[in-house]
């Protein structure tokens, strides 16, 4: 019996992380069809909000120290959203109506962010301040040029043309400018390829004893956040104002702008509450992992199946997705079959195939082969959209 | 002001058209295969023979990307799979009774029953197209019987992937694992694979599989097929109540794209001399995408042209800037999805063309080109010239 | 040449290529020998003038540039020390940094440009087994010299690379002794699933047999991973009153792997992990409160105590700030460019690469770990030592050898390797002789 609830329990722990880091590409998936592969960057970004927000909590001494990352939620939360919104602003808006290449931009921007944090210095931040602020820049230089009375309709055309690439080229240069300064404050970066150490508060270090076992405080920790984040999720989507638009949005774009609603700001406010869930799940797997540059790319994939076998647009479709992987992982890569097929007798080529896929490389194979094999059933996920926007 | 063309004007100017393409295609070739290796330093050809090599999967994926409008994402496994059919092969061209080295590591002391028929040479050389157009096929299959379409199956062909990546990488036993096939020292007709003049011939031989799949898929997409292919991208539900069955032709590109890989893979593993589950990686697959992309899809030159570019950039950037070269990466994917969505050709075609049509003064705009060109009713607009006067 | 069969066999194929591919072949070697090394020999590569250039071929992107990045600081280094001291023969070191992006292909081919097309001496590089096995096929057929700083499985033992790491013997052997003996015989393996666990775990089950200890279970994660519960829940199953983990793990999983041990009440107590691959660098990024009383086996820890060492971990901290650690991988790249420098000294040509693989035999240097000796098989003899991990991060030296252990390249606890050994400074030796 113990067992039983143990094997659970280590299901749902699997579960639980694939379901937070998966929760907020769903969202943006169902309400958008953006599949956003920098996701698993967002997450990067999260887990080191949580070192920075660490660091600096361990300057404050030790009542503070331990509940970091109480605060490290809401501020990698606020950071990965902020990240988000521009990165929807910035690219993903012009790219509504062609999945495919939304795809591709993100994938690029996933390799930008995963150099960022590798390379990120006061030079690199400046550049990044000065990119962003491009606009005053040509507002400034509009207004200097119409001092000098050489303010023409062409003029302003090409102005508006020539921003991006001329602020492109001037930050570049700064970077490059600061960068040859050799500055040692200025240069060094910030964190380095190398991994971060972030370190769970006490409180989080260590386990409820069941006998023989340990049921960890951190995995606890984990689920409890899930609840949160869902119950969350749920309040927001079901019950709020923009909530309400959001869902609307989701169900018939054309209908619901025609109707007033906002639909890039629903948008741009869904993309960053999708980043920001990720900033959490960031958070989270700061406890279970390492967090590195390629952090990211170690979650994205088990997220997308999820999003994938969960189906569009259906909280509880991702939940029983992540959940229904995360037991499969656990009970094929555990052996847990191995122990089971030797007690029941079974034909022995069944006990050489559960042997042979019972190591934790190759549950993933198996695993993603029933994804597939399931999707042969129910190809648009659990709970597919029905009516007339489900498509043919 | 119209350019009127009869009939015979056309073919004629279609036939010039043809005429012009066969002279750069041979131009080309004779650059490729004889200029090059003349000028080029052995290490450099080495380099221009393996993009080439990728211009060929490139081709598979403007196949069905391009005209198909399918994004695949696992196009890696293909590839791969052509390259181990072919290192395997090549890793058993040894004496009687010997096994490949690498199993001693781990103890194997039986070849594994799957490699017995990679002895054989005619086997391998099917097997290597035939093997990765059935695998695609048959997920093809299980995906588009379902009309799971647009970025589903871009996820789905990622999934794959990564099962095959596991499996390949998680086997050391059956296929070296991580450490991958290498063939540079093994024998091909009892010369030794990594010699510069066997990889001058693997490297002439690239050239003409080239223009083979080109012409294979310009023929592909230019009659009937290539129309229906197109009309799936564009509007796959029309193109069902018109009676097709998008699934099958779907299939059946899904799986020619993925022989073409296979047999880009085999040349692209001997000439680099190595083939690792790496290929199979999620960043490789999408590499190949972008490539297409940049250099323009649903055009053919543009697929090749795209795949010789971006490596070279690739080699050169990542030869000086080393730490930087993912953030070069990451814009060109932001430019050419933004900036550039028809890339270097169709940017060509649509844009520099035209100025230069309009700066030399011979700019035809046609509204209804198809109208305007349409005999009949370049005839009735005469006799309505003629009724006038 | 043996290849006129073939040449010919163009020229029937194709006429019209078959002229230009012929002049390529046989215009080749007076116009290009200058630049690219041919098969035979050891054909000098380009004179580098008053500089002599050097290859340094890690990863700086993907997975393994958390690692690799370490490596070339070290690297570098040793070649700005040499270079201050007035450099090798009076010429200085020019280092040309390739990025092998974690990716053995691309290995592969910077190992051929490094060569062919900079005109390199030597080659410092590689961390993983399969981009060294990668490269391995470049250095031979051109005859050239790799230095390769890792620990690593054995059963190589090319004659175109120097092995700077431990050797088997040299680390996992003593470590599974060194278990038998103070912490039980049921070992637990867990692995990253890739050649060099893979390996490792097998000389391990071979030595556990041989001594009376038993192997209760294996387990690999994919590079990478980061969810460790089902192995927890194997090792508690096989091992439900404590035993040994000994892990080879690699990179981002071992985070992973001491979080969720550590969390699961998996203490060093019941469960003392040996680790392999894990030294005061990866400790730092682990968070040594979690690694606190697990074990590591290497040759070289931050609290060796030679004058040597304590030099040079306040040279290196000098040089890439205070908070910096060292550990053996960086060491073992750090002292190769010395062991290098002196062979080039005693053959006098940086550009003879066979006199600087004859000179590099025997060639002693006091080293932070302490003296080490290149033996005949390319491998470096070596003094072997165990560390528990304190509370700082460093490591607390548990156990050692009186002096340094020659390196076995080949293993003599696999059956297919018994009895082998290797020695190229004897020709009718060479790469595999029976003792």
């Amino acid at each position: 019996m113990t067992e039983l609830l143990i094997g659970i329990f280590n299901g749902v722990s699997i579960g639980s992380v694939l379901l937070l880091s998966a929760l907020g590409l769903a969202i943006v998936f169902g309400l958008m069809g953006v599949i956003n592969l920098a996701h698993g960057e967002l997450m990067m970004l999260g887990a080191y909000t949580t070192f920075v927000v660490q660091n600096v909590f361990r300057s404050f001494g030790e009542p503070w120290f331990n509940l970091y990352i109480l605060f490290a939620i809401p501020i990698a939360f606020l950071v990965t959203a902020a990240v988000g919104f521009g990165l929807e602003r910035g690219v993903i808006r012009f790219l509504y109506g062609r999945p495919l290449e939304t795809l591709l931009a993100t994938w690029g921007v996933s390799l930008i962010l995963q150099q960022f944090v590798r390379s990120v210095n006061w030079a690199i931040i400046f550049g990044v301040i000065l990119f962003l602020f491009k606009d005053v820049l040509r507002w400034v230089f509009l207004k200097l040029l119409a001092i000098a009375s050489l303010d023409k309709p062409s003029v302003r055309n090409w102005g508006q043309k020539l921003t991006i690439p001329v602020a492109t080229v001037l930050s570049l240069g700064l970077i490059f400018a600061v960068n040859a300064t050799k500055n040692e404050f200025l240069t060094k970066a910030w964190f380095s390829a190398r991994n971060v150490d972030v370190t769970a508060p006490g409180w989080l270090q260590g386990g409820v004893s069941f006998g023989t076992v340990q049921l960890p405080y951190s995995r606890i920790f984990i689920i409890v956040l899930t609840l949160i984040c869902l119950a969350g999720m749920y309040w927001f989507i079901n019950k709020s104002n923009w909530g309400l638009r959001i869902r609307s949005v989701t169900q018939n774009r054309e209908m619901s702008s025609c109707l007033g609603i906002p639909t890039a700001k629903v948008d741009a406010l869904t993309f960053a509450l999708g980043s920001g869930l990720a900033g959490i799940a960031g958070v989270a797997i700061t406890l279970l992992g390492s967090v590195g540059p390629n952090t990211g790319q170690n979650y994205i994939v088990d997220a997308f199946m999820v999003v994938v076998v969960g189906g569009v647009g259906n909280l509880l479709g991702t939940i029983l997705a992540a959940l229904g992987i995360g037991v499969v992982n656990y009970l094929v890569g555990s052996g847990t079959f191995v122990t089971l097929f030797t007690s029941m007798q079974v034909p022995q080529f069944l006990l050489d195939i559960a042997t042979f896929f019972a190591t934790t490389s190759m549950a993933k194979v198996m695993s993603f082969a029933i994804i597939i094999a399931f999707l042969q059933f129910r190809p648009a996920g659990l709970f597919p959209p029905k009516g007339r926007t489900a498509e043919l | 002001m119209n350019v009127v063309l009869s009939r015979r004007d056309k073919e004629k100017k279609s036939r010039t058209r043809l005429f012009i393409e066969a002279g750069v295609i041979v131009a080309l070739m004779i650059l490729t295969m004889v200029v090059l290796p003349l000028v080029l330093e052995d290490f450099r050809l080495k380099l221009v023979g393996r993009f080439l090599a990728m211009a060929i999967v490139a081709l598979g994926i403007d196949l069905i990307w391009g005209y198909t409008g399918l994004l695949s994402l696992g196009h890696g496994i293909f590839f791969a799979l052509g390259g181990y059919a072919f290192a395997m092969y090549l890793n058993l061209q040894l004496p009687e009774g010997e096994m490949p080295e690498f199993f001693m590591l781990y103890g194997v002391e039986k070849l594994p029953i799957f490699w017995e028929p990679f002895r054989s040479l005619p086997f391998t050389l099917i097997a290597m197209v035939v093997i990765p157009g059935i695998i695609a096929g048959i997920l093809g299959y299980l995906v588009f019987r379902n009309r799971i379409k647009g970025v589903y199956f871009s996820i789905i062909t990622q999934a794959a992937l990564l099962v095959f990546f596991n499996f390949f990488n998680g086997q050391q036993k059956l296929i070296n694992g991580t450490n991958g096939l290498k063939t540079d020292s093994s024998f091909f007709f009892g010369q030794r694979v990594g010699e510069p003049s066997t990889q001058l011939i693997f490297y002439e031989i690239t050239i003409v599989c080239v223009l083979l799949v080109y012409l294979l898929c310009r023929w592909l997409t230019s009659g009937r097929f290539g129309r229906l292919l197109i009309a799936i991208r564009d509007d796959e539900t029309r193109v069902r109540f018109t009676g097709y069955d998008p699934t099958w032709f779907k299939v059946v590109v899904f799986a020619i794209s993925g022989a073409i890989a296979g047999i880009s893979g085999a040349l692209y593993t001997v000439q680099s001399g190595i083939i690792t589950p790496n290929f199979m990686e999620v960043s490789f697959s999408i590499e190949m995408v972008i490539a297409v992309a940049v250099g323009g899809r649903g055009t053919l030159s543009g697929a090749i042209l795209g795949t010789i570019l971006v490596n070279a950039v690739r080699t050169y950037l990542s030869e000086s800037f080393p730490e930087i070269w993912l953030f070069f990466q990451g814009a060109l994917f932001l430019i050419v999805v933004t900036v550039l969505p028809d890339g270097i050709v169709g940017w060509v075609k649509d844009v520099l063309l035209v100025q230069i049509r309009r700066l030399t003064g011979r700019d035809h705009p046609l509204t209804y080109p198809a109208i305007a060109e349409d005999p009949v009713i370049q005839s009735e607009k005469e006799q309505l010239t003629k009724d006038e006067v | 040449m043996s290849n006129l069969g073939r040449r010919k066999f163009i020229l029937y194929s194709s006429a019209a290529l078959g002229s230009s591919i012929l002049l390529k072949a046989c215009g080749t070697p007076p116009e290009t020998t200058e630049e690219t090394t041919t098969e035979e020999g050891s054909t000098p590569a380009a004179e580098g003038g008053d500089t002599i250039k050097v290859g340094i071929l890690h990863s700086l992107s993907g997975t393994m540039a958390i690692s690799e990045t370490t490596v070339v600081e070290a690297e570098k280094l040793a070649i700005k020390e040499i270079n201050a001291m007035g450099g090798v023969n009076g010429k200085q070191i020019e280092a040309i940094v390739e990025d092998g992006a974690s990716d053995w292909d691309v290995f592969k081919e910077k190992a051929e440009k490094l060569i062919d097309q900079d005109g390199v001496a030597v080659v410092f590089g590689c961390w993983t087994s399969a981009s060294r096995k990668a490269v391995k096929d470049v250095f031979e057929s051109k005859d050239h010299i790799l230095f390769y700083p890792l620990q690593y499985e054995g059963q190589e033992c090319s004659k175109n690379i120097f092995y700077t790491g431990a050797a088997p013997n040299q680390q996992i052997e003593p470590a599974v002794d060194w278990l038998l003996e103070n912490k039980g015989t049921d070992f637990f393996l867990v692995g990253s699933d890739y050649v060099f666990p893979r390996t490792a775990n097998t000389i391990i089950k071979a030595q556990l047999d041989a001594k009376g200890g038993t192997t209760v279970g294996e387990d690999y994660l994919p590079l990478g991973n980061t969810e460790v519960t089902p192995i927890i829940a194997k090792i508690q199953a096989a091992l439900p009153d404590g035993g040994v983990i000994f892990n080879s793990l690699n990179g981002d999983s071992n985070v992973a792997f001491f979080k969720q041990i550590a969390d699961a009440g998996l203490t060093p107590d019941k469960y003392p992990v040996m680790s392999v691959s894990i030294a005061e660098e990866e400790v730092r990024q682990i968070g040594p409160e979690y690694l606190k009383g697990h074990y590591a086996s290497w040759n070289y820890f931050q609290t060796v105590e030679t004058p040597e060492n304590e030099k040079w971990v306040a040279d290196f901290k000098a040089e890439y700030g205070e908070d910096r650690v060292t550990n053996d991988p960086m060491e073992a790249a750090y002292m190769m460019v010395y062991l290098w420098k002196q062979a080039v000294e005693q053959a006098g040509d940086a550009y003879d690469l066979e006199g600087v693989r004859n000179a590099a035999i025997g060639q002693e240097f006091a080293a932070p770990e302490g003296l080490v000796t290149m033996n005949a098989n390319h491998h470096l003899s070596k003094t072997v030592r165990i560390g528990e991990v304190r509370e700082d991060g460093l490591f607390d030296i548990v156990w050692s050898t009186d002096g340094p252990i020659a390196p076995q390249a080949w293993n003599q606890y696999v059956e297919a390797t018994k009895g082998y050994a290797c020695d190229w400074s004897d020709p009718a030796k060479g790469e595999k002789y029976e003792i």
